[in-house]
This record gives structure tokens, C-alpha cells and sequence, in this order.
């Protein structure tokens, strides 16, 4: 077990630093002149040569990666050119949105995907089988940025229950900050207000997000549970006398959870990728909407910030992930 | 591979049906649009614009008063050669690399192995905006940058079939018989791995179309004017409180394709991969 976890900490290593590399690449084959850009329309020549030298951009790209990478170990993600703010500073202002979003989304699809799958797989081949099979291809098969769309038109414009975007109503004091995590803060400093309109805030865009993802969860457990129905304990279970609910939810969904710790795993870290364009539409100030902003402004600092960021959590998810599956599993023995 | 009986088994479920006729109607869509629609796609009447959908615009006007629908109908075209394109780039990328690390084992196969995880280790939608936005917004860069993120997954799967095949006794055979390498790879092996490619390509078509459309939605994809549905969408967004219809259609027809491959690839996973049947 040591050895496995030391062998996969040091394949996430390895994936980071190429990762960095990519991302340096990437964001230094963007066309356009930063320097130029954050000197604005109306610099001098001699202005932006300056600042170009300022900003490190005069020196080879190998040195470039070096000053960054010594930063990045530092804690320094360089300097936003379009604020002229610290990356990282601006990061965790709108990394905990994205959080917050990706979390609630994750419980969504989790909790539905799982029951609906459950609910399939005991009605196998029933009508609400078939509309529940539907139902998560739908899902899989909406973009998201139409759904969003759909439901601002529905929920904010026709019945004007829901607001537009944002994560707190206009006027409203966000709670005092523990974790950055709006409804969290706000019941921790027991604010009513700022936790109604936070929920208020968060229900389109997390819905939007988790449908996207709910199908994964319901195939899979529609799977597991079948398989494990059919195995021999639980006719044992029937045979028994004891009632279906608990032959399912006792004895059968014990044994199905498990590969769905994998996918949980897997599932969050594509929200915290996927969320981008979620973040867009319901203007939800988190890194995919910062990231879609830099892009715009060839803000490469940022670029790589978020990239950086996003791909970090990934890669520790997934680690984390594995390693929550060998102890939820005896059985399972890394080498 | 495909006999009469699974292929009549293939139409007796509604869904893959379903699936098929969707497809259908898109290829064709596709290949009759002067046919189809009423207007030129970018034939501007500014008198018309955003009109509601009427027997003279079946879906509307947009804010230069092109007819919405024929803009769709030209938009199949796009969505059609987008996701085609970049499954295909991906297949041609993937089978490849996975043929040699498959086939080879060794060092070949450790570089070739980690470089996809490099690859698998980005959200691939972060990835495709941070190559769109280095190559510069057009639709021929956010088909590279999709191919780019889709390939990996690829290379893993023939990887692997290839790895279940190797020591096969037919593959054997055929380097016994004096076969290069790569004759037995191309002879022997791929023919092998067609199922899963063939289910896996067909429902890659449509997420593609819809990671594409996405790029265009945020301006990284297909530029005015060209009729894409995703840069329809990001326009119409603007719109979308005071005239339902410029997102609606749009984006509808976006979800009916990803949906009309989705339940095609699920069809023929039944149909080809008997297997898996109950399982997914």
C-alpha cells in the first residue's frame, strides 16, 4: 500500500510538471502581444519595450519557465495583466465559487443518478425503466449552455422565481468569510438572508451542471445493482422472507456502492472542469469564468493560473480516489 | 459479425430507431439544404428582423433578419463535418499510437501511456479552450483543439484490445506465416477491435458536435456569419428574454443530434456487442 501510494504520488508529479509545461507552451503560442495589450491602445513604443522587459517577456522561453516554475513553488502564479493583481490573489477569490458549484452539482447528480438507477434496475424492463434510461441519455445529451438558457427563460423571465445570476442577490452582504463557500459562511454566522439568496443563486446553475453528469451515476448503478441482485446471498435474503426494500437497500446497494467511489471521484473533477460554461451563462463568478475572460484578453498568467489549478484538483482527486477505493476495499491489494 | 437476426433485433428497439431516423434526417438535411430551406442562410432583411416564427420564417428571425430555420438546415452541414472530423482525426491518432503501444510493449508503450495521462489529466473542455485560444478563434482551430483532447481516449482503448489480442492464436499464426508487423497489426488486430471503435466513434460524433459547439458558444469556435449553431446560440443569448425563439431552435437541434448518436452508439453496442448488453 505504501509503496502503491508512493508510486501513484510520483506519477501525479511527473503529470504535473508536464502538465506546467503544456500550459507554458500553450499560453506562449497565443497570438498577440501581451505587453502591448496590458500597455494599453495609446503606449509608446518605448512604453511597452519596458514593460515587456518588466514583465520577463524579453528572455528565452526556457528562462521564462524556470522564473515561473521557482514562482509556482513559491506560491507566486506571476502578476494578471489585465489587473495588474497577483494571479493567485485572484484565484482564491473565485476558486471557492467554483467549489461551491461543483459540490452541489456532484450532490445532484449523485443523490438522482443513484436512486433512479436503483429504481431501474428493480423495475428492470418496465416502462419507467425505459423513461428513466431516456431521461439520463437526455441529460448526457443536453448542452449545457442551452439548458441553462432554457431555464432562465423559464424560471427567471415566464414565472420570475429564480434570479438571473450572480451568487447573492444585489444588496445583499455576502456572509462574513470562513470558507468562501457562500452557504456554508452564511449558516455558520447564522445569516438568514444571505443563506436564502445564496440557495435562491445556486439552484439553476448546480441543476444545469449536475443533469449533465447524472446519467454516469444511474447507468452505473443500474448495473451494479443488477449484477448484484442476481448473485446467490441475495436470493439467500428472499429466500429468507426478509422485505424487498431491505434486500435492495441493505444487502444489494452495500455492494454496488463501491465502483461508484470511483466514478464519484471521477465525476467531480470533470465538474470543476466542466463548469465553465455553466459559469457563463449564469454569469457565476468562479474560475470558469475567470478563465473565459483571460482567454479573451490573452491574459496568459491567468491562463495558466486557472489551467494549473483546475488540472491540480484533478489530479488529486483522482489520487485520493484511488486510494479511498483500496481501503473501502479490503480485497484489493496494489502492487 | 451481423447476421438478418440481430439487425431485425437493432429495429425492434424503438430507441436505436429513433437514433437511426435522427441521423438520417441530419445526413439528409445535410446534403439538400438549398433544397430545404426556404431562405439563403445569410440573406439579410433588416425590415424582418427578429420576427416571431411564422409560416414566412418557421423559426423566427434573428437581429439581422436571416430566417432562423434555414440557417439551421445550413448549420447541419457544419455540425455534420465537425463532428465527423474530429472523431475521425482522433481515430486516425488514437488507433495508431495505441497499435504501437499495444503491439510493442516496452519503453514505447510506458512514453506513449504517460503522455496520455498527461493528456487525460486536463478537463478536456479547459484544454480545448486554452488550444483554441492559442491557435485563434476559427472552427478549423476548435476542431483541432477538440482532436486533440478526444484522442487519448483512443489510444487507450485499442491499446488495450490489442494487449487482450497479441498473444492470440490466429495472431501467431499470421507472423508465423512471414506477416510484418504491421501487416499483422492492419490484417489481424484492428479488424478485431471494430466493434467497440464503431459504438465508441458513432456517440463521440455527437459529444463533439456539442464540445465544438460549445467552444463556439464562448466565441472560440465558428465566427459570424457563418450559420454553426453554436455561435447562433452565443448571439442569440443576448436576446433570449425579449425572443425565445433565436436560443430555442438553435439549440434544440444541437440536443436532437447529440441525442439521435447517443442512442444510435447504444443501438449498436447491443446490436454488435451482445456482451455488453445488460450491463450498460
Amino acid at each position: 500500500m505504501v509503496a502503491y501510494t508512493a508510486r501513484r504520488l510520483m506519477l501525479a508529479i511527473v503529470v504535473l510538471i508536464g502538465m506546467s509545461l503544456m500550459t507554458f507552451y500553450i499560453s506562449h503560442a497565443i497570438p498577440g502581444d501581451p505587453a502591448r495589450l496590458a500597455s494599453g491602445a495609446h503606449a509608446k513604443a518605448e512604453q511597452v519595450e519596458s514593460l515587456r522587459v518588466q514583465m520577463g517577456l524579453d528572455k528565452p522561453l526556457p528562462v521564462q519557465y524556470m522564473i515561473y516554475m521557482k514562482g509556482i513553488i513559491s506560491g507566486d502564479l506571476g502578476t494578471s495583466v489585465s489587473t495588474r493583481r497577483p494571479v493567485a490573489d485572484e484565484l482564491k477569490e473565485y476558486l471557492p465559487a467554483t467549489i461551491e458549484l461543483s459540490v452541489f452539482a456532484l450532490i445532484i447528480s449523485v443523490v438522482a443518478g443513484v436512486f433512479f438507477g436503483i429504481v431501474s434496475a428493480v423495475r428492470r424492463n418496465s416502462a419507467l425503466d425505459h423513461f428513466l434510461r431516456v431521461f439520463s441519455l437526455v441529460g448526457a445529451s443536453i448542452p449545457v449552455f442551452w439548458l441553462g438558457l432554457l431555464f432562465l427563460i423559464f424560471f427567471y423571465k415566464q414565472l420570475n422565481v429564480l434570479p438571473i445570476g450572480g451568487r447573492i442577490g444585489i444588496g445583499i452582504n455576502p456572509p462574513t468569510k470562513a470558507t468562501g463557500l457562500y452557504i456554508i459562511d452564511s449558516i455558520l454566522s447564522g445569516d438568514g438572508i444571505a443563506l436564502k439568496s445564496s440557495i435562491s443563486h445556486l439552484v439553476l446553475p448546480s441543476i444545469t451542471l449536475g443533469y449533465s453528469s447524472m446519467g454516469v451515476f444511474t447507468r452505473m448503478a443500474r448495473s451494479c445493482v443488477l449484477e448484484v441482485l442476481s448473485a446467490d446471498y441475495i436470493r439467500t435474503a428472499r429466500a429468507k422472507g426478509l422485505k424487498e426494500t431491505i434486500v435492495v437497500y441493505k444487502h444489494a446497494l452495500r455492494n454496488a456502492i463501491l465502483p461508484l467511489i470511483t466514478l464519484v471521484g471521477l465525476q467531480f473533477a470533470y465538474l470543476l472542469g466542466g463548469t465553465v460554461l455553466t459559469e457563463t451563462i449564469f454569469s457565476w463568478p468562479g474560475l470558469g469564468s475567470y478563465s473565459v475572460t483571460a482567454i479573451t484578453n490573452l491574459n496568459f498568467p491567468a491562463i495558466m493560473g486557472v489551467t494549473l489549478t483546475i488540472t491540480t484538483l484533478f489530479v488529486v482527486i483522482n489520487l485520493i480516489t484511488d486510494l479511498c477505493y483500496a481501503i473501502a476495499d479490503p480485497r484489493i491489494v496494489y502492487k | 459479425m451481423a447476421d438478418i437476426k440481430s439487425f431485425v433485433k437493432f429495429f425492434k428497439n424503438p430507441l436505436s430507431v429513433i437514433g437511426a431516423l435522427i441521423i438520417s434526417a441530419l445526413v439528409m438535411a445535410a446534403i439538400f439544404a438549398p433544397v430545404l430551406a426556404t431562405h439563403p442562410p445569410n440573406e439579410i432583411v433588416m425590415a424582418d428582423k427578429l420576427a416571431q416564427p411564422s409560416p414566412a420564417h418557421y423559426f423566427g428571425t434573428d437581429e439581422m433578419g436571416r430566417d432562423i430555420y434555414s440557417r439551421i438546415v445550413y448549420g447541419s452541414r457544419i455540425s455534420l463535418q465537425v463532428g465527423m472530423q474530429v472523431v475521425g482525426i482522433a481515430i486516425s491518432i488514437g488507433v495508431f499510437t495505441g497499435a504501437v503501444s499495444g503491439y510493442y510493449g516496452g519503453w514505447i508503450d510506458e512514453i506513449i501511456m504517460r503522455i496520455t495521462d498527461m493528456f487525460l489529466a486536463f478537463p478536456s473542455m479547459i484544454l480545448a479552450m486554452a488550444i483554441a485560444a492559442a491557435l485563434g478563434p476559427s472552427l478549423s482551430n476548435a476542431v483541432i483543439a477538440s482532436s486533440i483532447t478526444w484522442w487519448p481516449w483512443y489510444t487507450r482503448m485499442v491499446r488495450s484490445q490489442i494487449l487482450a489480442l497479441r498473444e492470440a492464436e490466429f495472431v501467431e499464426a499470421a507472423r508465423a506465416s512471414g506477416n510484418t508487423m504491421f501487416g499483422v497489426i492492419i490484417k489481424y488486430i484492428l479488424p478485431n477491435c471494430l466493434s467497440p471503435l464503431i459504438v465508441q466513434a458513432t456517440m463521440d460524433v455527437g459529444f463533439a458536435i456539442q464540445l465544438t459547439a460549445g467552444l463556439s458558444f464562448i466565441g472560440l469556435g465558428a465566427q459570424p456569419p457563418t450559420a454553426d449553431w453554436g455561435s447562433m446560440l452565443s448571439t442569440g443569448r443576448k436576446y433570449m428574454l425579449t425572443h425565445w425563439w433565436y436560443v430555442t431552435f438553435p439549440g434544440l437541434f444541437i440536443f436532437l443530434v447529440v441525442l439521435g448518436f447517443n442512442l444510435l452508439g447504444d443501438g449498436l453496442r447491443d446490436h454488435l456487442d451482445p456482451k455488453l448488453k445488460n450491463t450498460a
